[in-house]
């Protein structure tokens, strides 16, 4: 490959504008003397809200509610006006140096070379080859996302009746974009076996009421040619199948980080999150290379994720103004089962506390009355009951202060829940 | 030449070549570099829509071909002629070699017997290694190997793109493209041939028939009862690109008497393929996957390399061989029907397609065709990259300042432009559908199988012109 003929050299280099890369950049912007360069391979900025047009997002950042396409409008009003420049249809190719990547535009090709960069490339959802079911493989299955793009952003229809595979906050999305599609949800069917694991969303409880669910159960079978005509079903206890009419399916949940550019650049991952694997300042195991968002925590809602890029903003003004040396090694935060990861994976001495001062956790079980347990080489450092569920499908935060105690010597420091 | 631009019902061509997978397109192809009308008539949307679209795209050297079939001698050829045509059109190929491995002390034995076999195909580049040496050329290889024969020559390339460069050749040479057309009967006259399609009827002097699947069942329609074709179902996995460092060569597992087994194969897209499974069906439509073939793949894989499972699966998908009861191709002109056979093209047809092509041209010389080679041919196509191995449209600047079309990255994962999806819908064949987009750019084919860009990709193909179904949508490989 040729090295692209133009140079673009901002301050700070942002890749993803999401909420997590738009709100890091609108902290950052007014601060530096540089530039805060935010790119994003989409025609329009915004991240996932863009096509999530239903309300719940700017809670904890905005402090108020709004749809998801307004808060993507505000978020990148509010990064402009600060003076960073947002840059779409600009795909991040390939790594030309420790803080230096290629891109992709219509106007050709470009470099951009920066002194710190942060990863907000977000997450999504695994399709059904990922998901490996088997069967036909005919039109009428989509992820949330693409339904949702089809819906919202390319008013196309989809079909009349659907089953919605996943029955988490997501889900709930998906069964509201269908039924705005004048799509009806036939069925929703989940792994899980309680309908607390959702019950917590006041925006799902409404529309669930009319949804029928099937718990411990899992799609074995798609079915169909050139459409989808059914879905064959299993319970998961008593191992009978049986087949669900539908011209629909939505694969929702099962999220995978968009973490590509994360391993091209060699950068320690978290076996958990599959994401990059960063400490408390968001840093990843590349100096000045920092991450943010749903791409450490598939999946957080945009707020958390929005608030993460309001903290990377700080740690990477501490960088760029010479608190580059080496952090301290610190110790590894493991998750145990049903918990699946934990993020951020590292704690270091004189590091910050997490965005938030929250940990978050992913759990595969219900746990009711979650007792937190956190353990050091066999020792437990602090057990604390929390008043909130930790339910499948939704992250579960845990307060930073259940680490007090821990030794940032004393090697791997172990979560469970019971 | 006296082709129809248009298609004349009463048009009496001179062959007609019923199939237009790789081996019909390539058939086509060689007689219209003749003074010939030829019509290529295929049943689907698409040409290289039926088996030519899904199988395991390994550029075999033949070296483990049953020495002294045609098989054997056309794969040979077929290699030659296909790796030369691929650098005139541009289709992808890696030269990436292949190692067989074997990991029982049974499976050892029989290395030097088939390095011995190689040898009596005319391939003398095969070497026995030891484990050590296994190990080095595939690190990721599970532990265990006991030893291995390297197949320096084995080569993988882009399926879809030969297809579509064989038969946008024999179209720009005039051979007339039908598709819709399935032909479901034949009435042989003294002087041409009527074939009653499912859109009209099809006039020919001579047909040939290269049907695949179908083979059978068309030269029932002639009146033969020679043989009958066994789907034999492959099922295939492709992994992340993410996954691609862990197999730089193909990986073949020592054959048996059921066929090649499953392998491990880059592919020129960048990814990862662990595939096939063999399964005997009736069913000459169950491109289907199952969870069967799910759990045989997945046990295979953890056993080969346990590593590449940790991966993301990319696509899964199902091919179908024309196996036949017989134990080489069946090539067969009766030239009292002005006819010829094109049958049992089970494993290696990719391969082979341009040789069986070149032999069925004489054949059909043979039979009595007059056959005068045309001195004003076209120059063969040059085809749009959709491989790994050179630099694709959005990472030519130049290109792109050009046409800023080919810097806007429609679909993320494979890095496929406005600029190709356009290409795509006017090419001279051109995508009719989702799935013909696929093939032919990778749009959608990658780790989000749509979640980023499906909807955008679909609104591109209608904005060009083209519906985003289709009548046979199974989904590409
Ligand atoms: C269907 C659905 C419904 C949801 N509903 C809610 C809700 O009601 N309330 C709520 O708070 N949250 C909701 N969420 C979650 C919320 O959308 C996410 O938490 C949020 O978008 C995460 O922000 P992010 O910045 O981490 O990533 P994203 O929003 O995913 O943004 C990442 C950006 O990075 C860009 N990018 C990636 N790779 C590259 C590259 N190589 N080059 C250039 N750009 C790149 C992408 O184009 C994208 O724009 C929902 C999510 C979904 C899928
Ligand atoms: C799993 C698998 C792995 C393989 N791996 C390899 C490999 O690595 N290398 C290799 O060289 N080969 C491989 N092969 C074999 C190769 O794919 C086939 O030999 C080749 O594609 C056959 O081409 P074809 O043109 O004969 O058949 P097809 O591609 O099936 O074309 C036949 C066409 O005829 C049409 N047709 C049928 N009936 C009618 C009708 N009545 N009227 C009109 N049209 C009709 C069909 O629609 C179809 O398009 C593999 C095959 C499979 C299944």
């Amino acid at each position: 490959m040729t090295r692209p003929p133009t140079t673009l050299t901002p301050d700070v280099l942002v890749i993803g504008a999401g909420p997590a890369g738009l709100t890091a950049a609108a902290a950052l912007a007014p601060d530096l003397q540089g530039e805060v360069l935010v790119l994003d391979r989409e025609q329009h900025a915004g991240g996932i809200p863009r096509h999530s047009d239903h309300t719940g997002y700017g809670i904890r950042d905005l402090h108020r509610v709004m749809t998801g396409p307004a808060y993507a409008r505000r978020l990148v009003d509010r990064a402009t006006a600060a003076g960073a420049t947002v840059r779409t249809q600009a795909t991040v190719t390939d790594w030309a140096g420790d803080h230096a990547v290629d891109v992709t535009t219509p106007q050709g090709r470009l470099r951009v070379e920066a002194r710190a960069v942060v990863l907000a490339t977000g997450a999504r959802e695994r399709p059904r080859p990922a998901r490996r079911i088997p069967g036909d493989r005919p039109h009428g299955i989509y992820t949330t996302g693409q339904l949702q793009n089809t819906v919202h952003l390319h008013h196309a229809p989809v079909g009349t009746r659907a089953v919605i595979v996943g029955a988490e906050l997501v889900s709930f999305s998906a069964h509201l974009t269908l039924r705005e599609a004048g799509c009806s949800t036939a069925l929703m069917v989940s792994q899980h076996a309680h309908t607390e694991s959702y019950k917590a969303f006041s925006l799902a409880g409404r529309a669930l009421l009319r949804v029928p669910v099937a718990h411990r159960t899992r799609v074995t079978r798609i079915i169909g040619k050139p459409r989808v005509r059914a879905v064959e079903i299993e319970d998961l206890d008593t191992g009978a199948r049986r087949t669900v009419e539908c011209d629909t399916v939505v694969l929702t949940g099962d999220w995978i980080p968009d973490h590509e550019l994360a391993r091209s650049a060699g950068l320690e991952l978290d076996p958990g999150t599959l994401g990059p694997l960063v400490d408390t300042a968001l840093r990843t195991s590349r100096p000045g290379v920092f991450a943010a968002g749903n791409l450490l925590h598939p999946v957080d809602t945009a707020d958390i994720a929005a608030l993460d890029g309001l903290h990377v903003a700080g740690q990477v003004r501490n960088w760029l103004h010479g608190d580059q040396g080496t952090p301290h090694a610190g110790v590894r935060l493991l998750a145990a089962e049903p918990l699946r990861w934990v993020s951020p994976g590292l704690i270091r001495p004189g590091d910050p506390a997490p965005p938030r001062r929250r940990l978050l956790l992913w759990t595969d079980d219900l746990v009711r009355v979650p007792r937190v347990t956190v353990r050091q080489a066999d020792r437990v450092v602090s057990r604390h009951t929390l008043p909130w569920p930790a339910a499948p499908g939704r992250v579960f935060r845990v307060p930073w202060s259940v680490l007090r105690g821990v030794d940032p010597h004393g090697g791997p420091v172990t979560l469970d829940v019971r | 030449m006296n082709t129809p631009t248009r298609r004349d019902p009463a048009h009496v061509y001179d062959v007609a070549v019923i199939g237009g997978g790789v081996v019909g397109a390539a058939i086509a192809r060689d007689l219209s570099g003749h003074d010939l009308s030829v019509a290529l008539v295929e049943a689907r949307d698409d040409v290289g829509d039926g088996t030519s679209k899904a199988n395991t795209a390994i550029l075999h050297t033949g070296f483990d071909a049953t020495p002294g079939t045609l098989e054997s001698r056309l794969v040979q050829r077929g290699y030659a002629l296909l790796s030369a045509y691929a650098r005139d059109t541009g289709i992808p190929v890696e030269h990436t070699g292949a190692v067989l491995v074997a990991w029982t002390t049974e499976e050892l034995q029989a290395l030097p017997g088939l390095k011995d076999k190689a040898e009596r195909n005319g391939y003398h580049q095969c070497r026995l290694i030891d484990a050590d040496e296994v190990h080095r050329l595939v690190p990721a290889l599970a532990d265990g190997a006991l030893g291995g024969l390297t197949v320096p020559d084995e080569s993988i390339i882009c399926t879809w793109t030969t297809t579509l460069a064989l038969a946008t050749d024999a179209h720009q040479r005039g051979t007339q493209v039908l598709l819709g057309h399935a032909v479901t009967g034949v009435a042989v006259g003294p002087h041409h041939t009527t074939l009653t399609t499912t859109r009209g009827t099809v006039h020919a002097r001579w047909v040939v028939n290269a049907a695949g699947l179908g083979a059978d069942t068309v030269d029932r329609l002639f009146g033969h009862d020679r043989f009958t074709v066994t789907p034999r179902r492959g099922e295939l996995f492709v992994f992340d690109k993410l996954a691609r460092p862990l197999a730089n060569k193909i990986v073949l597992p020592v054959p048996t008497s059921r066929g090649k087994g499953v392998l491990i194969s880059p592919t020129v897209y960048g990814n990862v393929m662990l595939g096939p499974t063999s399964q005997d069906l009736t069913d000459r439509a169950a491109t289907d996957t199952s969870q069967d073939g799910f759990d045989f793949l997945l046990a295979k894989g953890e056993r080969l390399m346990p590593r590449l499972l940790t991966e993301e699966v990319t696509a899964t998908y199902a091919g179908l061989r024309a196996a036949i009861d017989h134990g080489d191709y069946l090539i067969e002109p009766t030239p009292d029907q002005r006819y010829l056979l094109v049958g049992g093209i089970r494993s290696t047809g990719l391969t082979a397609g341009m040789a069986i092509a070149e032999h069925v041209t004489q054949l059909l010389r043979t039979a009595g065709l007059t056959l005068n080679p045309r001195a004003d041919l076209p120059p063969p196509p040059r085809m749009p990259n959709i491989g790994e191995s050179t630099p694709r449209p959005y990472q030519d600047h130049q290109r792109i300042t050009e046409d800023p079309a080919y810097g806007q990255v429609v679909c993320f994962c494979e890095r496929v432009t406005a600029g190709e999806i356009r290409d795509a819908c006017h090419a001279p064949l051109p995508a009719r559908n989702l799935e013909g987009l696929r093939r032919r750019t990778r749009a959608m084919n990658g780790r989000c199988q749509g979640f980023f860009c499906g909807a955008a990709v679909t609104q591109l193909l209608h904005a060009h012109g083209n519906r985003g179904g289709t009548a046979d949508p199974e989904e590409n490989r």
